[in-house]
């Protein structure tokens, strides 16, 4: 009894320290892209279109990086293979569609929306999988050295993709929504399309889940300990391999679950599809700090209102205004936005 | 005499291309303080990171009550044993403080003491009494509880390097120069922390480069210099000679006394 009265003695006078102000500048720049665009953009109601599009495109790079962040802040380990397992959630959603809506069978809400979450638990298992088998076979051998671990996971990647066209073709394949996830809804004045609302919804459930792993779970202690010091982790006693092979399958989990969503949203995929995306990921996880996941998520988020107000004012600088943004910041912070300590 | 908790025999390691260790012998007796001195660069830090196993050791062997945990295999029965990794090492009841301290600066001190209780996994499930016992050598632990590791001080940063390294209780403690850089009053107060650890009757492995914390805590002393152990005896013996000491460790009468 008196020990839990000291502790909670103790909780209460360490309470009443000033802790360490958080730093907030970076949600900030968020905050101020979206409000300067206000006024270029014009038109609040196609403003506020292309913010929530912007902010659906960037929950999903935010799911698709946060893997790719967590391994190189764990294990230092650049897997440029990571767009592999995006493409691989596209081409799992394009089959789980085929399978599952056939015909006008998906006309109702319930049904479309049952077809997405299979098509997500797919996506997510097979490159989960994967994303193990990866690990053992093309990362593994090559952990400490970076020049090697970019060679290796890029040919890990190119071999991947052509896997993929063997067994999709290399045509690029429809991915059509459910019939009942089609088209757009009204809030006020913007439009916004049902699928991005979907986009949001499921980025805000891995977001939360992140979160809560990452702060309020003994693993995910670890797993923001390693990101520091590996070395004082494995002194104290924790296998950090193993925690890294968890980490590498979640994230390519993750990322198959963004390839998915991302293969929705463009309603089309590719056996380049992750190529692609693969190029605004480390644009993100640079922006943020690499191995931070706060900035991963604000960096996904610029990138993805920046490509949505560009591509709306000035369509053909939109590529570069992603690379433009993250020369900005590093100008600012070097680092990234959260720079990662002892790193 | 009972069998050495840690025993080193012929250990040698290599970092790269460097040969840091030529052959270093010495015993840890159990239930006491064995000081680790040398000059700067005699190969002290490179030992206690070899008996961790974070560099391997290419010659010679390390064994922990019986067991072997580094050194190459030489014969097919020792292959199983020889060159278990840190993690396992750790897991064995050793606890590592090193020079730079490896504090997590971005968590808080109640989650630097967490990470280092296996058997906790949360703050609540922490024995409150030996964290009360804790709070009682390190009062500064307490206040600033919640508050991110990388804000305290560096002699706090240094008591709760120490503390997590007692937050369960460890069979043996490797603890790398805690004086350096600390005021000589919160140096007062190291000393005074690591006498109620000793105690406690801990094995500790104290690398120390203050010869009065040496002085004031050591049971045995090992003296290295130039990766290898030159001398070995109780540390009251080594105290009380300041020829030896001038010889082994250069010490002027100004810097001790």
């Amino acid at each position: 009894m008196s020990d839990a009265t000291t502790l909670a003695a103790a909780l209460e006078t360490a309470d009443a320290i000033p802790k360490t102000a958080f730093d907030a500048r970076p949600l900030v720049l968020v905050a101020v892209l979206v409000l300067a665009a206000w006024p270029l953009v014009g038109s609040s109601s196609t403003w506020l279109t292309l913010t929530l599009a912007g902010l659906a495109m960037g929950m999903i790079i935010f799911i698709a990086a946060s893997g790719l962040t967590l391994v190189f802040g764990l294990m230092d380990v650049l897997n440029f293979g990571h767009s592999l397992f995006i493409a691989l959630g596209a081409y799992v959603a394009t089959s789980v569609f085929v399978a599952l809506t056939t015909g006008a069978a998906a006309a109702s809400l319930a049904q479309g929306l049952s077809a997405i979450g299979v098509a997500m638990v797919a996506a997510m298992l097979l490159a989960g999988t994967l994303g193990l088998g990866f690990e053992r076979v093309i990362v593994r051998p090559v952990y400490g050295q970076h020049l090697k671990q970019i060679l290796v996971t890029i040919g890990g990647a190119i071999i991947g993709e052509e896997l993929i066209k063997v067994v999709w073709g290399p045509a690029q394949i429809p991915l059509p929504p459910p019939e009942a996830l089609r088209g757009s809804i009204l809030i006020g004045e913007a439009t916004v399309e049902r699928l991005r609302l979907v986009s949001v919804v499921v980025g805000l459930v891995v977001l939360a889940l992140l979160l809560w792993t990452l702060n309020r779970t003994k693993i995910g202690l670890l797993i923001r300990a390693g990101v520091q010091d590996r070395e004082m982790v494995e002194s104290l006693g924790y296998r950090i391999r193993r925690l890294f092979v968890g980490v590498f399958a979640a994230g390519s989990a993750l990322a198959g679950l963004g390839g998915c969503l991302w293969g929705m949203n463009q309603q089309i995929v590719t056996p380049q599809i992750g190529a692609q995306v693969n190029v605004l990921l480390f644009i993100v996880i640079i922006i943020g700090g690499l191995g931070s996941t706060l900035g991963c998520l604000v960096g996904a988020l610029l990138v993805g209102l920046m490509t949505n107000y560009i591509g709306f004012l000035a369509p053909k600088v939109t590529m570069f205004s992603s690379i433009g943004l993250m020369v900005a910041v590093l100008l600012w912070r070097p680092q990234g936005l959260y720079p990662v300590v002892n790193r | 005499m009972t069998r050495p908790l840690l025993q080193l025999a012929g250990v040698h390691t290599h970092i790269g291309a460097y040969h840091i260790l030529h052959g270093v012998d010495f015993d840890v007796p159990a239930g006491e303080v064995t000081m680790l001195l040398g000059r700067n660069g005699a190969g002290k830090t490179t030992t206690l990171r070899t008996i961790m196993g974070l560099w391997p050791a290419s010659q010679g062997r390390v064994v922990f009550d019986g067991r072997r945990i580094g050194g190459p295999a030489d014969d097919a029965a020792g292959q199983a044993d020889a060159a278990v990794r840190t993690p396992e090492i750790a897991a064995q009841g050793i606890a590592y403080v090193p020079e730079t301290m490896g504090i997590f600066s971005d968590l808080s001190v109640a989650e630097n003491m967490l990470l280092a209780a296996r058997a906790a996994r949360t703050v609540d499930q922490l024995d409150r009494a030996r964290l009360d016992w804790l709070f009682g050598l390190f009062p500064a632990l307490k206040k600033f509880w919640l508050y991110p590791a990388g804000k305290l001080s560096g002699g706090q940063k240094q008591m709760l390097a120490i503390a997590r390294a007692m937050v369960e209780p460890r069979r043996l403690l490797l603890i790398d120069e805690p004086s350096k850089g600390l005021a000589p009053a919160i140096v007062q107060n190291l000393i005074a922390a690591l006498r109620e650890l000793k105690r406690t009757a801990a094995t500790v492995l104290l690398v120390e480069q203050n010869f009065e914390v040496a002085k004031a805590l050591g049971d045995h002393v090992a003296v290295m210099d130039d990766g290898r152990v030159v001398h070995r005896g109780p540390m009251a013996e080594l105290a009380a000679d300041e020829a030896m000491q001038q010889r082994l460790l250069g010490l002027s009468l100004a810097s001790h006394q």
